[in-house]
């Protein structure tokens, strides 16, 4: 394996690992701020953005996500774009499958499992 | 699922196609970066394909957020990877470029993988109600009523 190609797995790791990590954090933090449509009809957009703003894990969340934005850019300027974007985009949804069911105690059924692994291997043949 | 929420899911997959799409043409146009040159890192968002495909990726966001205030993550997840059926097409139709029978595979199986996930609930039913803020529990309500 040259350099190269291990810098770009080692950049694929850390995109899957933080916007997973990004991901449930937002997921959970918006569940605590609730149905947006609801509170905006409600309370005006000002209170949704003042709900979101003032979460702690949203702006975890924000600063997973950009760690995962930024080595996805050092990722696409070391590898390959269709190696790191379907490799990293694709384990993402697994992840995520795992870490919701764990952290965010939803029902991944096996409707879900199918959406989940159809959209993966989608994304992997969309690259090779 | 009212036809607002499918709106804002398919602003989900629209704007993510869009941000990406400039995004990546705005770094091709900048080159290699490395970690030497963290000043150009910082840099690389005045190039005006970057700075929108920015933007759009905003907007991406704040329709992510609002699904994922009404729907579990492993339905918004697979219910708006139609960005990259779009991305197809737009790489098809648009940028003209040779999409193998592999990659129509590809979207077939995204496709069918979309479908899967709408077809069952968005929610996983908690016991929320009793969970919520009374104020908030009462504007869930109205805003059902007025549904």
């Amino acid at each position: 394996m040259n350099t190269s190609l291990a810098y770009a797995w080692a950049a694929v790791a850390i995109i899957v690992l933080a916007s997973t990590a990004g991901d449930v954090l937002l997921a959970r933090a918006m569940k605590q701020v609730g149905d947006v449509g609801a509170l905006w009809q409600s309370r005006g957009l000002f209170a949704v953005v003042g709900r979101v703003m003032t979460n702690p894990c949203f702006f975890i969340g924000v600063a997973a996500m950009a760690t995962a934005f930024y080595s996805l850019m050092f990722g696409l300027s070391w590898g390959d774009v269709s190696l790191v974007v379907p490799a990293s985009s694709s384990l993402t949804f697994v992840t995520n499958a795992i870490a919701a069911r764990i952290f965010l105690h939803e029902k991944v059924d096996r409707r879900r499992w199918a959406a989940t692994l159809f959209v993966a291997a989608g994304v992997v043949l969309l690259a090779i | 699922m009212n036809f607002r929420k499918y709106l804002v899911l398919a602003g989900v997959s629209l704007f993510a196609c869009i941000g990406d799409t400039l995004l990546a043409r705005g770094m091709k146009a900048t080159g290699n970066i490395s970690l030497h040159q963290i000043s150009s890192m910082i840099l690389i968002v005045l190039n005006p394909g970057v700075a929108l495909g920015i933007f759009f990726l905003l907007l991406f966001f704040a329709c992510y957020l609002t699904a994922l205030s009404w729907a579990d993550l492993t339905y918004v997840l697979p219910a708006t990877s139609l960005s990259y059926v779009l991305l197809t097409l737009v790489a098809k139709f648009y940028l003209h470029e040779h999409v193998s029978v592999t990659r129509w595979m590809g979207v077939i199986m995204i496709s069918l993988g979309v479908g899967f996930v709408t077809q069952g609930p968005a929610l996983t039913e908690k016991h929320a109600p009793a969970e919520l803020e009374p104020e908030a529990a009462v504007a869930a309500i109205a805003g059902e009523v007025r549904r």
